[in-house]
């Protein structure tokens, strides 16, 4: 497909990324460049394979499958919050929503 | 001198030859002396790698605790997407900055259990996106034999730490080779584990399917030592899975005779350097002499495997990253209007360039009208993948190639080109894509002195024949140059 700047600004905003410019200009070409080399997978013949989504092994699909369902002790409030970049009594405060 | 194998460091511990904080101390100066010229530590912890060699010193001393532990006394570095709680961790990124993860990873959980001393976090790409390291908002790591080269990435930090002698034995990660493109370039032994053999809890996410922990060391029977430490179920990681972990250490011993090895011949023609080639080809032959059968085998679809990669890895990442929004930790911008702008600067400001261009190819790849055509046709495409494998495994043990198409490049050589870079990864990316383990093995040097490494790819949960492989081709061929950094 042909890639243009229109596209980078839409997927921009989908990725939640405020690109400058200049960035734009320079992710333009790259990213066409990717996709059309990435395009090659048209060469397979697909038609009758399914894909490959979930446990890579029988032995991984196996144990991913269950867990028993007990509450276990998790961070904790204080904890949970000692990272943050802007805690305010007991919660994330971000700026305004609308 | 501290010697630099696991062995050696634990019989200096248990002969009274050197206390375990003198072993501590010795990493954590080599760690500070030589980051000025590797920048391979992000985070050097002197404070806590020194209380826990002081404790451990009195387990010795007391007879209180089990002094047996597989890694007692011995200095390891983490790479710092993976966390150690009381250290940083910032995936080499603006975006967490120095984040301390209030928990420790799984795998470091276990290390710490058999005895293991902490000695920092190391450098690598931004959240492991990248083969030369250069990707690293706090600058590259520098190669060891040559300062003015790439150690490879993303776990370059690592690699060179190991090479550097800084520590016997380092934590990686290795989504599409950042463990063994960074160990072959560096001139170590670098062990991707089958995916589900190590649990992941603790590790940064970048691409889902494709992450898994993984070790440096300078041999066969140091990684085997950790990887019997970390390996097993988990149950912080779904996909840990329940298989039994063999004692790797005693399956290293034994011949090669009768053993079948596959070279696909296909992979070693257009784009390979003369002497990686050259190198691995007479890999091959000494395992020819030590008894084992060389097959051809065919990876029909191997040429597909950095397209496929690409699309699948981008796509996991975009969903992953999404975490990093500048609420719950790391770096927030100031002065935004509202909250959605406040997500978008902040993201601007803490991911770098590869990172972006990773999140927007992903993205694009699972966009709506564009999902079939991309995201699902690589999965299918990933599906003859690991059909090929399977069939080449009907024909042999274990497949042999490069792991690298060439030995390290030059600091800003590939920068330019995205897609020149990832072209790195040719050898590697196709043994996530599988989930099958991988290993790089030091083979020989270029005529200009840089390390070359081989790849040995096995069947689902046969890290113990790579790791005998390994050792078989250590014992018959040692790899015994030593880094210019370590040399002078």
């Amino acid at each position: 497909m042909r890639f243009t700047e229109n596209e980078i600004e839409k997927l921009a905003v989908l990725a939640r990324l405020e690109l400058t410019a200049e960035e734009r200009r320079a992710l333009t070409p790259q990213i066409a460049a990717i996709i059309a080399y990435v395009e090659q997978l048209n060469e397979v013949d697909t038609s009758a394979v399914e894909p490959a989504i979930g446990g890579l092994t029988p032995e991984g699909e196996r144990t991913a499958s269950s867990r028993d369902d007990v509450v276990q002790p998790s961070l904790g409030q204080r904890v949970a919050l000692e990272e943050a970049p802007d805690p305010a009594y007991g919660y994330f405060r971000v700026p305004k929503v609308i | 001198m501290v010697p630099y194998g696991i062995e050696s460091i634990r019989e200096r511990i248990f002969s009274r030859a050197s206390s375990v904080q003198q072993v501590a101390n010795h990493a954590l100066e080599a760690a500070e002396s030589l980051n000025e010229t590797l920048n391979a530590f992000l985070e050097i912890d002197r404070q806590g790698a020194s209380s826990c060699a002081e404790q451990l010193d009195r387990v010795l001393d007391q007879k209180a605790g089990d002094v047996r532990l597989p890694l007692f006394g011995v200095p390891i570095a983490i790479k710092d997407n993976i966390c150690v709680r009381g250290m940083q961790t910032s995936c080499g990124s603006r975006i967490l900055g120095d984040y301390h993860p209030p928990y420790d990873a799984t795998a470091v959980e276990r290390l710490r259990a058999a005895g293991a001393v902490l000695i920092g976090k190391t450098n690598c790409d931004e959240f492991a996106m990248g083969s030369s390291n250069e990707n690293s908002a706090f600058g590259p790591v520098r190669n060891p034999w040559d300062t003015e080269r790439v150690p490879g990435g993303s776990s370059g930090g690592s690699a060179a730490a190991v090479a550097a002698r800084i520590v016997p034995v380092a934590l990686g990660s290795d989504t599409g080779g950042s463990v063994r493109q960074p160990a072959a370039l560096c001139g170590v032994v670098g062990l991707k584990p089958t995916y589900g053999r190590v649990s992941r809890y603790g590790l940064v996410a970048f691409g889902s399917s494709l992450d898994q922990i993984g070790i440096f060391g300078l041999s066969a029977r140091d990684v085997a030592r950790v990887l019997g430490v970390i390996a097993g179920r988990d149950a912080h990681d779904a996909t840990s899975a329940a298989v039994p972990v063999p004692d790797y250490v005693e399956e290293l011993k034994g011949e090669l005779k009768g053993m079948r090895l596959g070279v696909p011949r296909a992979l070693f023609g257009e784009g390979l350097d003369d002497e990686v080639r050259r190198s691995v080809e007479s890999a091959i032959g000494v395992y020819r002499e030590l008894g084992a059968e060389i097959v051809e085998v065919e990876l029909p679809h191997a040429k597909y495997s950095i397209a496929c990669y690409y699309i699948i890895a981008t796509a996991e990442a975009s969903s992953n990253l999404a975490r990093y929004d500048g609420v719950r930790y790391g770096f927030r911008a100031e002065e935004a209007d509202d909250l959605i702008d406040m997500y978008c600067r902040t993201r601007d400001q803490g991911f770098g360039p590869e990172v972006k261009r990773r999140i927007m190819l992903g993205t694009f790849v699972l966009s709506s009208g564009y999902y079939d055509a991309y995201y699902r046709k690589a999965q299918q495409v990933r599906t003859l993948i690991k059909e090929d494998f399977r069939r080449a495994f009907e024909r042999c043990d274990a497949i042999v190639t490069p792991t690298s198409p060439t030995p390290a490049f030059l600091l800003g050589e590939k920068t330019g080109d995205p897609l020149t870079m990832y072209l790195s990864d040719i050898y590697t990316c196709i043994v996530n894509l599988a989930g099958v383990p991988g290993i790089s093995v030091p083979c020989g040097l270029s005529s200009i002195g840089l390390p070359i490494g081989m790849q040995l790819i096995g069947r689902h949960w046969d890290e113990a024949l790579l790791l005998k492989l390994t050792h078989a081709y250590e014992n018959a061929r040692p790899f015994t140059a030593l880094p210019r950094v370590v040399a002078n």
